[in-house]
């Protein structure tokens, strides 16, 4: 009998409180995919993606229950704490915006709306998975588990040759990212023996094999791989044809939280397990920050299409994100964690305005379908202008106190990385200003159907005209709602700047770089 | 702890929010009224102020960004107390100008950017903050973008993208400046960016090298200053011209403000080190600013290239490092902000009578039958080639004073500029309003609205010239303050921040 019970291992005890957040998006995965199944078009059209918000919902609401608790999940596998809270939240709400704006797209029609909402309910769960894993394996794990069903969103507006090709290049690069990841992932456990991440962090400050060629290997293997999914230069070269051809409240979507969750665990596997390596990983990642500010900034101007701009744009935010991260000190941390959530209120502010605009106009996301905007609809107009200014770094916007933290943590010591993110910034305007002046400059032109699909949607990128020539849709009042909503919160937040702070000082409070 | 300072600074933009929902009519009155009230309030601090006692007055002090030691700091001082005025009145005339003048459609937006312009501008000049006053010193930019954006003249798109980049240049950097200064101050500790108290930590002397001339860099591009005037002829022609007004008489002296409040204090061995650099500068602006000012044909540029010229001359008289020369400036960047307003709102006039055009060789002989008008502007014209009698002579005296107790050579240089500045000025108006009539002109007297927006100002500009030590008095005070750290480096020759920040070690 006692033999019997020490054969059994022990099961792992389970913090179920601490999980719920995870175990409501996945069940929330679940439940939607099933009521998608149901015959009538009501309830697939209408029912399932106010679900899925509930879903994300609750999954808030979990993680505002949780949100004091620091603890480890599953044996050390998962670890809830201000981070996971602070990201998790990032991502849940952005999810919940993302099913807003996708609820009356085309993409969700065409694909079924059940799997449409369960897969985007997966990629948030992967996401939590990867901000609280604190183990290589479990790390890995989510990564796969946000990056497989995003592959299919991506190519979920099945009838577009757009979407299809986005799906399949992200498919193909994506896996590359893993792939390199994977293998950076297991030359680490090699040479250390460990795959929990304080575990290889003992391993190494015991053994002092710091600069074992094998841990080397692996980590330079680890950053390239973060790089892909992170989509910073040089490996980005995925990132304007995805997110151009993806629906666009999947881009985003993934334009932010997988941007926080990358991050998160940028910060997890590398300020935890390896900081004895910082020597050599930290001028990897400056000399990729340093070319992502370049090649982001550079590559964004003259875009015409507003999510391919966006996209290099996010490139140069990221590289802006890593200086937070290069300089390992608590308020680098902290610099990152805010910058995360008023990128997240200007991305969101900009994709909801392109979304209005899509589904009014029949010019896509072209910047044509921006003119005149501020005399047609202020509200709007004003909402895409907070963003690009905020994107852009300008007082009075949560942008602005973004980057002053992102100084500030540079300025002792690397103040030549945050003359270069000034520099990038100044570039930033030479594409985020004429959006600004293409909304209060321009005339309003007619936007009859099928007019100007020529010039919204560029032929070389492969594009046949007739077929993404879409016409007007309805949805395009929520995406407005959204707009505003965000707008004004770009603005809150660059003049009442506590909140944000207090949560982005527990989260560095939380990791304890010292 | 008072809140006069907050009200007055944002009064114009709620009067500019209120007028955004208000109809045309009601819009522009409601922002006239903002922007008098700012005025009465600026009259009053002028009065209240204690000039005996001097010093920081009016403080309000909260922390405003906690965790990055960003304190919500404003006050009155000796340097800023007239320069607020004077920028009150400026809106004030701005806004006068634009009760009458129906072609700016969505006045109330108008209105709201302008209410921006001006808190951002007061703000800039009253933060006690350094990084409040950077913040003031960039969010300025923002409301001019939108006004020539949606109100500018035809070529406007590739003029304001050139205005914003070339500005946003300095002011970026000088954003780093000010981020390294408050970390390095701190020293690992808590930073804070009260002026206050980074003047009593001055950072090494290579770091207040490019810190310095990050800040200056960003100060010159604003005024601007040769050779940073790249983005002024396009900006000048294509911004609406009540906004050319307050853009050249007021933007421009806060950066010139900025050498004083601080860059001078905060980085005196800098400033002693790029002395010589800036006043040359500055003298290279004299010469250039006019002789561009009797070439260009641009009423409108004519009078940017005379800015230039003058701003040549305060910057010159603030890097004397002097007390004298300083007070020189400080009374200058007042005088040609009460110069530069109504003349640039003449110009429109100018077209007004001349179908449209600015250009002078359109215009000629418009005093023939408005002899009201021919007075005012001639009285406008001898203050800004500094007559002796104006404010704007003994501005450009103590100037000069300054400089040849320092620099003797550039001080002889720098007063054939005062000869060119007659030059300039005088082809102005001669061509203007006497030689023959212009084909298509149409020599109209001033209209009583006319009158009304330009004559009061004329009258304050008369007023200081008969005591202009109403202005010079509370700016001793301050400028001897800002200048003392940099005149305590050239007393011993060398640094002084190397010692300071030894004896604090």
């Amino acid at each position: 009998m006692s033999a019997l019970a020490a054969a059994v291992p022990a099961a792992p005890t389970f913090d179920w409180a601490a999980l719920s957040p995870l175990l409501a998006l996945l069940g929330g995965a679940v439940v939607v995919l099933m009521v998608g199944l149901a015959g009538s078009e009501f309830i697939r059209s209408m029912v399932v993606p106010w679900l899925a918000m509930v879903s994300f919902a609750i999954a808030i609401g979990c993680l505002a229950w949780q949100w004091n608790t620091t603890s480890l999940l599953i044996e050390g596998a998962l670890i809830m704490d201000p981070l996971t809270a602070a990201l998790g939240l990032l991502v849940c709400a952005t999810g919940l915006v993302a099913s807003l704006l996708a609820w009356r797209d085309r993409a969700a029609r065409e694909f079924a709306h059940g799997e449409f909402f369960a897969l985007l309910l997966t990629v948030a769960a992967g996401m939590f998975v990867l901000i609280s894993a604190r183990n290589l394996v479990v790390t890995f794990v989510g990564l796969e588990l946000l990056s497989l069903p995003l592959y299919i969103l991506c190519a979920s507006r099945i009838r577009r040759e757009h979407s299809l090709e986005a799906g399949l290049k992200y498919l193909i690069v994506g896996s590359v990212g893993s792939a390199t990841l994977l293998y950076g992932f297991a030359l680490v456990y090699g040479a250390t023996g460990e795959t929990g991440y304080r575990e290889i962090a003992a391993s190494l400050s015991a053994s002092g094999l710091v600069s074992d060629p094998l841990l080397l290997a692996g980590l330079a293997l680890a950053v390239v791989g973060f790089a892909f999914k992170a989509s910073l230069a040089p490996f980005h070269q995925w990132t304007p044809d995805v997110y151009e051809g993806s629906p666009t409240p999947i881009t985003a979507f993934m334009s932010v939280a997988t941007k926080a969750a990358a991050f998160a665990a940028l910060i997890r596997f590398f300020d935890v397990a390896v900081p004895s390596a910082i020597d050599f990983w930290r001028p990897a990642w400056i000399a990729i920050a340093v070319i992502s500010i370049v090649v982001g900034n550079v590559g964004a101007i003259g875009q015409r299409s507003m999510k391919r701009m966006l996209a290099y744009s996010s490139i140069a935010q990221a590289g802006y994100l890593l200086i937070g991260f290069v300089v390992y000190t608590d308020l680098g941390i902290e610099a990152v964690v805010y910058y995360l959530f008023v990128y997240a209120l200007a991305n969101l502010a900009a994709f909801a305005v392109v979304i209005a605009r899509e589904r009014e106009t029949s010019l896509g996301d072209s910047i044509d379908a921006l003119r005149g905007l501020g005399a047609r609809s202020p509200a709007l107009g004003a909402a895409m202008t907070f963003a690009m200014l905020s994107l852009a770094g300008i007082p009075a916007t949560a942008g602005f106190v973004g980057k002053f933290t992102l100084l500030e943590s540079a300025a002792d010591g690397y103040a030549w990385l945050a003359v270069v993110l000034v520099l990038g910034s100044v570039v930033s305007l030479a594409y985020y200003l004429p959006v600004v002046s293409a909304i209060w400059l321009d005339e309003a032109e007619g936007a009859e159907p099928g007019r100007d699909s020529a010039s919204g949607v560029p032929a070389l990128a492969g594009g046949s005209p007739e077929a993404d020539a879409e016409p007007p849709t309805d949805g395009a009042g929520e995406a407005a709602f959204v707009a505003v909503v965000f707008g004004v919160a770009i603005i809150f937040f660059g003049i009442v700047t506590g909140p944000l702070y207090d949560l982005a000082d527990a989260v560095a409070r939380g990791l304890g770089l010292g | 702890m008072t809140i006069h300072l907050s009200i007055m600074l944002w009064l114009p933009a709620a009067a500019g929010a209120l007028a955004l929902f208000l109809p045309a009519r009601l819009a522009r009155w409601t922002w006239l009224l903002g922007t008098l009230l700012v005025l009465a309030y600026s009259v009053v601090l002028l009065f209240d102020y204690d000039r005996a006692a001097g010093g920081l007055q009016f403080v309000t002090d909260e922390l405003w960004i906690p965790s990055l030691g960003i304190h919500y700091a404003l006050a009155i001082s000796g340097l800023n107390l007239v320069l607020l005025a004077t920028t009150a009145l400026a809106f004030t005339v701005a806004a006068a100008w634009y009760l009458w003048d129906d072609s700016v459609e969505r006045p109330g937006l108008f209105a709201l950017l302008m209410g921006l312009a001006q808190t951002a501008v007061m703000g800039a000049f009253m933060a006690q903050d350094l990084a409040l006053f950077v913040v003031f010193f960039d969010l300025m930019l923002v409301p001019f973008y939108f006004l020539v954006v949606i109100w500018g003249g035809p070529e406007r798109r590739e003029a304001v993208l050139k205005l914003f980049i070339y500005t946003l240049v300095g002011s970026l950097l000088m954003l780093v400046g000010a981020i390294v200064t408050g970390v390095l101050a701190a020293d690992g500790g808590a930073p804070s960016f009260l002026l206050s108290d980074l003047a009593d930590f001055p950072l090494a002397s290579g770091t207040q090298a490019w810190v310095f001339l990050a800040f200056a860099l960003a100060f010159l591009i604003k005024m601007p200053l040769f050779p940073f005037q790249g983005w002024m002829p396009d900006g000048y022609r294509q911004m609406p011209i009540g906004v050319l007004a307050v853009f050249t008489a007021i933007l421009s002296k806060v950066a010139a403000y900025g050498f004083l409040q601080v860059a001078i204090p905060l980085f005196p061995d800098a400033a002693v080190r790029f002395q010589e650099t800036l006043m040359i500068l500055a003298v290279a602006s004299i010469i250039y600013g006019s002789a561009m000012a009797f070439t260009v044909t641009n009423a409108r540029l004519i009078l940017g290239y005379s800015s230039l010229a003058q701003l040549g001359f305060i910057v010159l008289g603030i890097f004397a490092l002097d007390t004298r020369g300083a007070d020189g400036a400080l009374l200058q960047m007042v005088t040609h902000a009460l110069v530069t307003v109504p003349l640039i709102l003449i110009v429109a006039l100018l077209a007004r009578r001349a179908k449209g055009s600015e250009d002078i060789r359109d215009m000629g002989g418009l005093a023939f039958r408005a002899p009201a008008f021919a007075a005012v502007f001639l009285v406008l014209t001898l203050a800004l080639l500094a007559m002796p009698g104006s404010a704007n002579f003994v501005g450009e005296f103590m100037i000069l004073l300054g400089v040849f107790e320092t620099k003797m050579a550039l001080a002889i240089i720098a007063s054939i500029g005062v000869a060119m500045a007659a030059v300039y000025a005088l082809r102005l108006y001669i061509t203007t309003m006497l030689n023959r009539q212009g084909p298509d002109t149409d020599s109209k007297e001033m209209t009583a609205r006319e009158a009304l927006v330009i004559v009061p100002v004329m009258l304050v500009l008369i007023a200081l010239s008969l005591v202009p030590q109403f202005a010079l008095r509370p700016a001793q005070d301050g400028t001897r303050e800002s200048l003392a750290a940099a005149r305590e480096v050239l007393a011993n020759d060398g640094s002084v921040a190397e010692s300071r920040v030894e004896a604090r070690r």
